[in-house]
Formats: C-alpha cells, sequence, structure tokens
C-alpha cells in the first residue's frame, strides 16, 4: 500500500519520556517551528465530544484535537497507518488485528494503550450516548466487537466481510479512558466536555490541544507537545504554536476578514467571491481551485407512494414522474453548460451521474458526458404519448404539463439553477414555477409530508467510498429521497442497484467493487430517479506565505493536514 | 410657497413613474424573464453616434457585446455596428408579435441598463418590476393605513371598553412572532401560486400585518381632538358622532394620514424583499424590485456591478417624490 510505504517507523527518545516511542515521520517539506494560524469558522461549534459531535464546526475543532486508529489520506483518498501502525485481516474477512504504535502519550501526557481503544469503541456502541457513527460499526447488524490481545493489540470483528472496513477507522478518534471512565460508567458521557470544560479535563491524540474558548468569539487550540509524528529530519510536529477558530457568521464576512488579513485560511469559497478575490490579490494569497469535489446537485421527482386521498394533485402528477422517458426527456433539455457558467463561473463540471470527477477511485469514466438535445426530448415526450397544444405541453388526457419545483431559499446557487431549469423547461412548451422556501420547511416536506412536486437538492458524502451513500441507493434507505420508506424496491432498476449495491459491501475484490459500482452508475444515469446537475468546484484559499498548503476534496479541504502547516519567513 | 414649488416636481415623477409601469411591455426592448445565457452581468450598452472610422451617423447605433478572451467582462465587437430602430418588432415564445418602443436586430442586445446574472435586460425587469413594487406598495399602504386610521379613530373616539379590545388587540398584533406566522401561512398555502395570487397575497399580508401602528398614532391624535372647545360645543348642540368624526375629528388626522404613507409606502416595497425570501411574495422569473434587489446581497454583485444598484436608485427617487407630496400637503393642510 501506497501510503503505508511512505510511513517509515522512527525509533528515538520521546521528548517527554523515557519511553521510546513509534513515531510516524511524514516526508513532505520540512519547516519553520512556531506562529499561529487564524480560522474562520460559519458556525460556534456546540461540543467538543467527539461521540456526539454532528456539525460540521464541531468536526473542525475536533478532527485537529483527536486521532484516529487507521486515517483517509484526504490527497491520495487511500488509508494510511496513523495511530495503528499495521493491521492484518483474517482469510475470511471477519477479523482485523491491529498493532499500536508504542510510547503514545495523549495530549496530558497520560500513556495510550489498548484499554483506552477497547474504551473509546465501547463509547461509539453504546446507545445511551445516541452516537451518529454507531452505525458505521454495526455490520450485519450485530455491533462490531473490539478485544484487548495484549498492551498494543487489538481485535476487530465484524459479524459478515466488509469492503474496506479498514476505512471505517477513519473519524473514530480515540477517546482518554483515565479522563471520562467515570462520566460513560455514569451514563453522562453525551454530557462530557462542552464547551465550557476546564482545558486540563479535555485530551486527545491530536496534533493540537484546548488552550481558551471565548464563547460568541474565539476557541485556541495550542501544539500538542507529546504528538506522535515527526518531520523528515526529526523534528516533533506540528509546527505551529496556535491555531485560532474565530466566529464569523457569513460567507461574505468570512471573505471581507479573509481579505483583510484577520483570518489565514478560507474554504468552501463560491465560484464569485473565488473571482473577486483573485482578482484583488496581488500575489499575497494563493487561491486554489481543487477541482470538482463530491458534492452533486440534482433535480428529482417526487416518487413516494402518497397517502389516499391527500395530495391528489401530486398524485395525478406522478403518472408523468414515473415514466422514465419523461424524466430522461427532462435530463435532455437541461442546459448543464449554462448552470456551470451563469452560476458557478465556469468552476464547476455537468454531471451524468451522482458520482463527480472529484471521486477519482469510483468514477465510471465509461458513461458519456451528460448531451444537451431539445430535438431528442421531444421525441421522448411524443412516444410516451404526450402532444403540443398552443405551445404548452399536453399529457395523453390533454391536462397541461406543470409543477413545481422546490429549493432552499437560503442558497443562492440553487435557486439560480431551479431558475436555469424553469427557464430550459419553459423551451419545452412545460410550465414550472420555482419555489425557494426555508431549509426546514423544505426537508419536512421531502422527509415527512411528502407534499411537493419537484425538488433541487445537494448530497455529498464524507468519503469516497461507496458505502458512504449506502443509504441514498437502498431502496429502504433513509435518504432514497424520492421515495422513501418502501418495504421492498418499487421497480426493477431499484432492485437491482439493491443487490448491486449489497453485492459491493462484503465484496473484497476491489477491481470486482468498481465494476459493481460502475453498474450501479449506468443505471442511475439511464433511469435518473436523481437527475444529476452539476458539482462544483472546491475553491479554497491561504496566505502565500504558509507551507505544505495541500488542500483536498475530502474534508477537512484545508486543515486536514493542520500538524504540517508552518509559516515561511 | 418653496414648498409647493416642489409639488409639480413631485407629482410628475410619480406619475411617470406609474404611467411607465403601466406601459411596461411597450416601453421595454425586452421580455424580462427572456435570458442570454452568454451575456450575464453585461456591463449597459453603450449607445454610438460616431463609428470607429469617425463617421457621424445619423441614427445612433450600438456593436454587439462579447466576452473578452481572458473570460472577465465584456468588450464591443467593433466589426458590425447594428441601429437603434423604433418601434421594433419582434414575438414572444407563443408565437404573438409585439411591438416595443426601440430594440436592436439580433444578435445584438441593448441593455440600457446593463443584464443581470442570467443576462436578462435590466431596464425591462425595473419596468415591468415597477407594475408589482409600485402597485403593491400602494394598495398595502392604503389598506393597512385605512384600517389603521379606521380601528383607531373609533377607538379614540367612543373610548372605554371599545378602546381596551381594540388597543389590545393592536399589541398583540405587535407582539406576535410574526416570522414563524408567516412560515405557518406559507405550510397551508398550496406551492403553485400564480403571479396575480402572489401579488394578492402580498398585499393581503403586509396591510393586515401591520395595522396596528398606525391604530395607536391615530387614536392618540383622535383621544386630544374629541376634548377640544369645539368638539365639544358641536356635540352640545347635538351632533351625531358620524357627523362629529366627519367634521371635527377626521380632518385632524389627515396631515398624519399623508406622511404615513409617504413614510410607509417605500417600506412595504422592501417588504416585499423578505416576503419574497419566505416564497411568500413574488417569485422568480416575474421581476419585481424586491426580488431584483435581493441580488445585492450577494458581496461580489454588490463591489462588481454597478447597474444592479439601479432598482435601488428608482425606489430612493420614488420615496423621495413620496415624500415631497405628503410635505407639501402637510403644509397645505396646516396652512388652512
Amino acid at each position: 500500500m501506497l501510503a503505508a510505504g511512505a510511513a517509515l517507523l522512527c525509533w528515538r527518545a520521546a521528548a517527554q519520556g523515557p519511553d521510546p516511542a513509534d513515531l510516524l515521520r511524514t516526508e513532505h517539506e520540512v519547516g519553520r517551528a512556531g506562529g499561529r494560524l487564524v480560522f474562520a469558522l460559519r458556525t460556534e461549534p456546540k461540543t467538543l465530544n467527539p461521540v456526539t459531535a454532528v456539525d460540521s464546526a464541531s468536526r473542525d475543532v475536533i478532527g485537529r484535537m483527536a486521532a484516529d486508529l487507521v486515517h483517509i489520506d484526504r490527497q491520495t483518498q487511500q488509508t494510511t497507518p496513523a495511530l495503528a501502525k499495521s493491521w492484518s485481516v483474517s482469510s475470511d474477512g471477519r477479523r482485523y488485528t491491529l498493532e499500536l504504535r508504542r510510547g503514545l502519550r495523549f495530549s496530558d501526557g497520560h500513556p495510550l494503550d489498548a484499554d483506552d481503544v477497547v474504551f473509546s469503541f465501547q463509547c461509539y456502541l453504546d446507545e445511551r450516548n445516541g452516537s451518529s457513527q454507531r452505525d458505521l460499526l454495526v455490520v450485519g447488524g450485530k455491533p462490531a466487537v473490539v478485544r484487548k490481545l495484549d498492551t498494543y493489540q487489538i481485535a476487530f470483528e465484524i459479524e459478515q466481510p466488509y469492503a474496506a472496513a479498514e476505512r471505517l477507522f477513519d473519524s473514530f478518534a480515540i477517546l482518554p479512558r483515565h479522563l471520562l471512565a467515570k462520566a460513560q460508567q455514569e451514563g453522562r458521557l453525551p454530557q462530557a466536555w462542552t464547551l465550557s470544560t476546564p482545558p486540563a479535563e479535555i485530551a486527545g491524540l491530536g496534533p493540537f490541544r484546548l488552550r481558551s474558548y471565548v464563547p460568541g468569539d474565539r476557541l485556541v487550540l495550542e501544539r500538542n507537545p507529546y504528538y506522535w509524528k515527526v518531520d523528515g529530519v526529526g523534528r516533533p510536529l506540528p509546527y505551529l504554536d496556535e491555531i485560532v477558530f474565530l466566529l464569523v457568521p457569513s460567507e461574505d464576512a468570512q471573505v471581507i476578514r479573509f481579505k483583510a488579513g484577520e483570518t489565514d485560511l478560507i474554504s468552501r469559497l463560491s465560484a464569485e467571491n473565488f473571482t473577486v478575490l483573485a482578482r484583488e490579490q496581488g500575489g499575497r494569497l494563493r487561491l486554489e481551485d481543487l477541482g470538482p469535489g463530491l458534492e452533486y446537485s440534482f433535480l428529482f421527482f417526487n416518487l413516494n407512494d402518497l397517502p389516499p386521498g391527500r395530495l391528489d394533485t401530486i398524485a395525478r402528477k406522478q403518472a408523468w414522474f414515473s415514466q422514465t422517458a419523461f424524466r430522461q426527456a427532462v435530463s435532455a433539455t437541461l442546459d448543464r453548460e449554462g448552470m456551470v457558467q451563469l452560476v458557478y463561473q465556469g468552476r464547476a463540471v455537468p454531471l451524468a451521474s451522482h458520482v463527480t470527477p472529484g471521486n477519482k477511485l469510483w468514477l465510471n469514466r465509461a458513461l458519456p458526458p451528460p448531451a444537451r438535445s431539445l430535438a431528442r426530448a421531444r421525441d421522448l415526450l411524443a412516444r410516451a404519448g404526450f402532444s403540443w397544444k398552443d405551445g404548452t405541453l399536453r399529457d395523453g388526457t390533454g391536462s397541461p404539463v406543470e409543477f413545481t419545483i422546490v429549493t432552499n431559499a437560503a442558497n443562492t446557487a440553487r435557486v439560480h439553477l431551479a431558475t436555469i431549469i424553469q427557464d430550459d423547461l419553459r423551451q419545452l412548451g412545460l410550465s414550472v414555477q420555482v419555489v425557494p422556501i426555508e431549509n426546514r420547511a423544505l426537508l419536512d416536506r421531502v422527509f415527512q409530508s411528502h407534499d411537493y412536486d419537484a425538488a433541487l437538492m445537494a448530497l455529498g458524502s464524507g468519503d469516497a467510498d461507496p458505502n458512504g451513500e449506502m443509504n441514498v441507493w437502498l431502496s429502504n434507505g433513509a435518504t432514497h429521497l424520492w421515495h422513501l420508506g418502501q418495504s421492498r424496491p418499487a421497480t426493477s432498476w431499484e432492485q437491482e442497484i439493491d443487490e448491486l449495491m449489497r453485492r459491493q459491501l462484503v465484496t473484497r475484490d476491489a477491481s470486482e467493487r468498481k465494476r459493481l459500482y460502475d453498474r450501479v452508475q449506468a443505471l442511475v444515469a439511464e433511469n435518473l430517479p436523481l437527475i444529476p446537475l452539476v458539482s462544483p468546484d472546491v475553491l479554497v484559499g491561504t496566505r502565500a506565505r504558509l507551507g505544505n498548503f495541500r488542500p483536498a476534496v475530502l474534508d477537512h479541504n484545508v486543515l486536514w493536514n493542520a500538524d504540517e502547516l508552518f509559516w515561511r519567513p | 410657497m418653496r414648498v409647493h414649488a416642489r409639488l409639480p416636481l413631485a407629482l410628475a415623477a410619480l406619475t411617470a413613474a406609474h404611467v411607465a409601469a403601466l406601459a411596461a411591455p411597450f416601453l421595454s426592448p425586452y421580455d424580462p424573464t427572456e435570458q442570454n445565457r452568454t451575456l450575464p452581468y453585461a456591463p449597459p450598452t453603450r449607445v454610438h453616434m460616431i463609428d470607429g472610422a469617425g463617421r457621424l451617423h445619423w441614427r445612433p447605433f450600438v456593436y454587439r457585446m462579447a466576452r473578452r478572451g481572458d473570460g472577465e467582462g465584456y468588450e464591443e465587437d467593433r466589426r458590425r455596428s447594428y441601429p437603434v430602430l423604433l418601434l421594433a418588432r419582434d414575438v414572444d415564445l407563443a408565437g404573438a408579435a409585439r411591438v416595443h418602443l426601440f430594440g436592436v436586430e439580433e444578435p445584438a442586445r441593448i441593455f440600457l441598463l446593463g443584464s443581470d446574472g442570467f443576462g436578462r435586460d435590466q431596464l425591462s425587469r425595473l419596468l415591468h418590476g415597477a407594475r408589482i413594487s409600485l402597485f403593491a406598495g400602494l394598495i398595502a399602504t392604503a389598506l393597512s393605513l385605512g384600517l389603521g386610521w379606521l380601528l383607531g379613530t373609533v377607538a379614540g373616539y367612543y373610548g372605554r371598553w371599545v378602546d381596551s379590545v381594540l388597543m389590545r388587540s393592536a399589541e398583540l398584533f405587535l407582539a406576535l412572532p410574526w416570522l414563524y406566522l408567516l412560515f405557518a401561512v406559507r405550510a397551508v398555502l398550496p406551492l403553485r401560486v400564480s403571479s396575480g395570487q402572489a401579488f394578492l397575497l402580498l398585499v393581503l399580508l403586509i396591510g393586515l400585518v401591520d395595522w396596528a401602528r398606525p391604530a395607536r398614532l391615530f387614536r392618540g391624535i383622535v383621544l386630544s381632538a374629541r376634548e377640544r372647545s369645539y368638539v365639544l360645543a358641536a356635540r352640545g348642540f347635538g351632533a351625531s358622532d358620524l357627523y362629529l368624526i366627519r367634521r371635527h375629528i377626521a380632518p385632524q388626522t389627515f396631515g398624519l394620514l399623508l406622511t404615513q404613507a409617504a413614510l410607509v409606502a417605500p417600506q412595504y416595497v422592501l417588504a416585499e424583499v423578505t416576503l419574497s425570501f419566505l416564497g411568500l411574495g413574488v417569485s422568480e422569473p416575474t421581476p419585481s424590485w424586491g426580488n431584483m434587489l435581493a441580488a445585492l446581497q450577494q458581496y461580489h454583485v454588490l463591489v462588481s456591478y454597478w447597474w444592479m444598484w439601479v432598482p435601488g436608485l428608482a425606489l430612493l427617487a420614488v420615496s423621495l417624490a413620496y415624500y415631497a407630496l405628503s410635505e407639501v400637503l402637510h403644509q397645505a393642510g396646516s396652512a388652512e
């Protein structure tokens, strides 16, 4: 494995103790110690507890304070050793044995051993704690069993073979048993490690540890002197003394603060702000377009089973929506290139399926790019029994075809996408109304009341692996947006996708999994339950002086290698 | 007298604005919803009289706009000039012929006030948007002030339990969490709302939500007016309530009515922005000054494209005209 080869083991006396430690030596540019980095958060972190954190601000901060056993390198998208220096899989694929690095310490100086690892997974699996990551550890209906073999060895057993199971370990922060065991015993773990907890009572294995928190203003992390990585010449990482998280609520305000030099890094920029910054920078800033990320936007029609009596008008329209030819005609009418140019100023790509070109390992490159053809759309509709009268499209019974598209009012880009779709479909004689609504109202309509015709949304999984998309594509998945709560697959292609997704989950051969997932992409591109639109580029920026700045399309785009960042003189 | 001199100016400005709004389909060169996907945020088209060779043309002309090679901004393609045509004809999507005051031949475009992010003509949108914004503002003002005036006068004149009931409900209206109620209203309504329905909804919502503040103001005035000696004298002579209100009390409130009208009318035009955001106003692609101004909430539009501010300038001019009008009427009223 590529990354495993890169991680050389290095024996040396630990700076803070007599134990020799298995430190990880990195291979990137050797930097200078010192300095601080300021990053703006859009919302205040809700907690510092890795078990319960779900919001992105909390995860942004916790990600710098914690470490996992096996890590996904955000740049190569492959797994690399982290706290576990190696691992092996049993021949039946159900048992993983992990070997911990020796002599590591938490950021408060307390040593790490297998008991901490067993304790951590016990916390994630405990239903009282309500961890959102728990589901990942339940394979084949049974929770994983984590056992200590000796001080530095752990066995991890799952019910059935699970493809790429080592990717699971990413983002499961290992917790200090000596600080949290009491809270866990008393069932108070979800209340532990809030923002008001004194810094001395919080410890992790990440490159930084908590120094101070000022509510509504800033959160400061300082260098963890016990961190387990060294640079190419054996000097301890991280280089930076401090990371400051400032609270800046809107993207536009973040752009202004970044331009004024008050923050050093910015991610998730919109194309327009990226252009404005690029125009005004004058060499002080380094702005990077990383190409498409994993986010895909799409239009979908309401294909849910509707309760009889209510929502009859939608039920009537479902006669159109449920026809594959209708969805194909809509898709063929869309000017995705126009969306890329007008909404994202060229910084996005048109999509043929839900997998974006940002997903280097899994994209099905055999799928043709989406082509715009009004003639094909008209042909498809005519053959499906639609006709035109006075320029409006009518169905077999003669009623005009019209529907509404709901989308999140707060997201300007999505409202603009919907406006373009509206205009495109007008060319086809379809009357569409765009209804921007508040986001919670939108989710309520899509997930609960099913009171909508069509909706425009976007999804983006945290990991490139298809396992992260199971909830979208399984016909009984919680995010099977267009038709929720199916007891059995409603269509033959949904059944085929179910089978393919289940098979790839237990297939251990990587190329065979790719073949299965390629077929899923082909089925999606053909049947269009979600009509894929575009995938925006990931746009980031920093000061030109920041060394080792290697932004990635995976989360966290710019801070993922915070341990290696340094300031050039 | 100096104030009176402004009256014709203010009246002329307001009349012109409202007439322009009514005549929007004729005055605007394009359909306000027509997108030109190769021309987003095009600056105002320059109208020329002298061409590159220095020759004077008897008829003004424009050049076709094209993206600059570096992808930033636009330049004129000077190879061919397109004369500005008066009473230009074109056909709409349904195939019906239309006549516009002016236009240019395709593929050139004449965007006198530039284009928006979809390459739609700002001038056409401004004129069509005025129909919604000006008249919604006007009717909502009439509704909210009419209701406020009526209830405030009744409360102030009759006093006692009538006053208590009306003023407590006014306070209730002021204290209600409107944002959440509007969410609820949106949830109850069907998603598909035609432009006409949206307009009515807008007017009704603004008018009904905002009657409480003027009602409290009018009540105060009526309360003091009904204790004046001439009112008491008239009552002593046996004048009816209706006569007293009409002859003696109502005239006292007219000055305030006009000042209030001038103050709230532009506010109501802006209220439409908020309502549109909640999905209760006019939605894309139908233009209104409110949803046109909403584009300015984006930083890059704010700093990069000055012509996107034009609806704001129009709103400012209309507000100033309303204000001048109310001042004149107010002064005329107090001189009497």
